[in-house]
């Protein structure tokens, strides 16, 4: 995984050019490194990773299990410390703080919250921590009950109410102290589908009206897309890519990520023309297809591309098209059909054809097709 | 159908209870209300001498009345003691207990195997091998003295320390046991939630694991406290006959002291302190928790 060290230029293609000056740094990582374990058996969870999270945004660290995004979540909180590298918040490195010097605050995957407590007695255990006199933390669990709409249960148990309200409480809890950073783990995968989607809705907004720095941990690449301002794509104790959704999902610089968020087609093309940001590739072939590159990347010989299904379309017949096969199968699935193409080198293409009118005749299984990229579709990967 | 089934499940236990439990209770309880006989047993006869006894005593010579300061000095030292022991045990049980549970889950039965090694050998060598760690030319007095650091032994056996020493060893594992069940159910989450709400080591102590783990502080006490009140070995061994505790005195009135009925009288007494006890201590700990 080359050219995952501090690199200023390496995220510049997805941070967009605005004429607004950059937003302050919340929390910059610097160098982190997590091992687990003794020598032999260690783990290298996090390998020397760089990142910045500003004030005021919601950034997801999105990535599978394994690749080391609970483990920087925990070193911000402080449950863990890192073997290496620093994390400053506001300047100051706390790496080695313990978790109640820092003034973060977290919601736990599965909420964590005191079970001998009342939902107003969790929600003002920090503040009480924090030796706040009683007159304030009642009214500021107040204030937090009617954030997250739960004043109706305030002297409840903790074991008397909902997944979804357990949910609120925690996210209560973990506000009232009025952090300067929230981080929350998966938060929402133990709610089903329909509370989770309004949950997305509600922490978006919880997030708007505190003006708080969310740090968000999911494996969802749909829920990171929906509610992130920015997402890091983590895999193997690395950081691969840092970028606002619609960069990560359509300007993915490398294979994992193009193939973790979303589905996509790889496609192996040589090099022919490079040229500032694009590149002229010759696929399968004869034909020629002009494709993006992610900055300061220098595409040479065989390189690898990808093209979303949706950024593909079926040629006419006689329209000149960039690939060509055999329509090897047709998925119906309400609003698109899903056409898999077997191409000429036997490997599979997949579009995605809304079905906006009755133009199902082009598609039977078996018949001969091309298919044409549309403008910007196709992208050079790194790796 | 199924109910019916389960109870005889429990018949065999429920049997041996009402006959080696509930059947002798009952004889203690008869004898403690009868005359003592002249070489031990009792004479049937109804009398309440024995329950007045326990309680007071006549001057042989003027008849006056007055407190029976001996029973009551003995009451008072077995629960001092019992006490003393409990939270000694909890002092000690509590951070070994935790120490086991936070172990990964392959280590701990390891460490719950080597916490009941003790319970191999029997109690009253143990006893004896305690007497020769701490008296006078045993292995701590030998040793100060041998580098020099005391001049003359200290006399640690046959003092209330040493019956309190005796008692924390043999009854630790009681307290680390039920303190373990607890620790190990404990969601160590709410512990890291803790220390994310800005509680400090002491505070997390206090506010969350207590709490949580208040069913097996209550349980490890109940079983330290109970034995420790009627302990009779221990105190035998360690205490040397001149500082006596309830059970020391009981036997001493079936033995040398032939007053069956006092005996009896006095193992009652017993009963209803213990019973005493741990109602007062259970009332209080849960309406704590009610709060």
């Amino acid at each position: 995984m080359a050219g995952v060290k501090a690199d200023p230029g390496r995220y510049r293609d997805t941070v967009p050019d605005t004429d607004v000056a950059a937003p302050a740094i919340a929390i910059d990582i610097r160098g982190v490194t997590k091992i687990f374990g003794s020598s032999e058996s260690a783990v290298r969870a996090l390998d020397a990773v760089d990142l910045g999270i500003r004030e005021n945004e919601f950034f997801t660290l999105l990535g599978p299990s394994g690749c080391g995004k609970t483990t920087l979540l925990r070193l911000i909180a402080g449950f863990d410390h890192p073997n290496g590298g620093q994390i400053f918040l506001d300047g100051i490195d706390i790496a080695p703080l313990p978790p109640y010097r820092r003034p973060i605050n977290t919601v736990f995957q599965n909420y964590a919250l005191f079970p001998h407590m009342t939902v107003a007695g969790n929600i003002g255990f920090g503040l009480e921590m924090l030796g706040k006199p009683k007159a304030e933390v009642a009214e500021r669990v107040d204030a937090m009950l009617r954030l997250v709409r739960m004043e109706a249960l305030k002297d409840r148990r903790t074991s008397e109410i909902s997944g979804g309200q357990q949910q609120r409480v925690a996210l209560a809890r973990a506000l009232a102290p009025a952090p300067k950073v929230l981080l929350l783990d998966e938060p929402l995968s133990a709610l089903d589908l329909k509370l989770r989607k309004e949950m997305q809705i509600e922490l978006k907004r919880l997030q708007h009206e505190t003006g708080i720095t969310f740090v968000f941990v999911t494996h969802d690449q749909e829920e990171a897309l929906t509610m992130s301002d920015r997402i890091a794509v983590m895999h193997d104790g690395h950081i691969l890519q840092v970028g606002t959704p619609r960069d990560i999902y359509e300007r993915p610089a490398e294979r994992f990520v193009a193939d973790f968020i979303g589905e996509t087609n790889f496609l192996t093309g040589r090099a022919i023309e490079v040229g500032e940001g694009w590149a002229t590739l010759e696929l399968n072939g004869d034909r020629r297809v002009k494709a993006a590159v992610p900055d300061g990347f220098e595409p040479a010989g065989e390189v690898t591309v990808v093209v979303r299904p949706e950024h593909a379309v079926l040629a006419d017949e006689g329209e000149q098209a960039d690939l060509a096969g055999i329509i090897d199968n047709i998925i119906y699935v309400g609003t698109d059909s899903h056409v898999r193409v077997r191409l000429d080198d036997a490997s599979l293409f997949t579009l995605r054809v809304q079905n906006v009118g009755a133009d199902h005749a082009a598609l039977d299984e078996g018949r001969r097709t091309g298919i044409r990229f549309r403008p910007g579709a196709a992208r050079v990967l790194k790796d | 159908m199924a109910a019916k089934r389960s109870w005889l499940l429990s018949a065999p236990a429920l049997g041996v209870l009402i006959f080696a439990a509930s059947g002798p209770l009952l004889i203690v309880l008869v004898y403690s209300f009868l005359k003592a006989g002249a070489y031990g047993g009792v004479v049937w006869e109804p009398s309440t001498e024995a329950w007045f006894k326990v309680f007071f005593q006549r001057d042989i010579f003027d008849d006056t009345l007055s407190f029976a300061d001996a029973h009551l000095s003995i009451f008072w030292r077995s629960v001092r003691l019992s006490l003393l022991t409990t939270v000694l045990a909890l002092a000690l049980g509590f951070p070994t207990a935790y120490f086991i549970a936070t172990r990964p889950a392959k280590s701990r039965n390891l460490w719950l195997f080597l916490i009941t090694i003790p319970f191999w050998t029997n109690l009253l060598i143990r006893t004896f091998a305690i007497m020769e760690v701490i008296r006078n030319e045993g292995l701590i007095n030998t040793t100060l003295l041998s580098l020099g650091l005391i001049d003359q032994p200290i006399q640690i056996l046959f003092t209330d320390f040493a019956i309190a020493l005796g008692m924390v060893y043999v009854y630790l594992p009681l307290m680390v046991l039920p303190l373990y069940a607890a620790m190990e159910k404990l969601d160590f989450r709410l512990v890291e939630a803790g220390y994310d709400l800005y509680a400090n080591r002491f505070q997390v102590l206090k506010r969350v694991i207590l709490p949580l783990v208040k069913p097996g502080i209550v349980a490890g006490s109940i079983l330290v406290f109970v034995p420790s009140l009627g302990a009779y070995v221990t105190p035998r061994v360690l205490g040397g006959g001149k500082n006596l505790m309830l059970g020391n005195l009981i036997e001493l009135q079936f033995g040398q002291g032939r007053n069956w009925p006092l005996g009896a009288a006095l193992s009652i007494t017993l009963l209803v302190i213990v019973m005493a006890a741990l109602l007062l201590y259970v009332r209080t700990v849960t309406k704590e928790q009610h709060r």
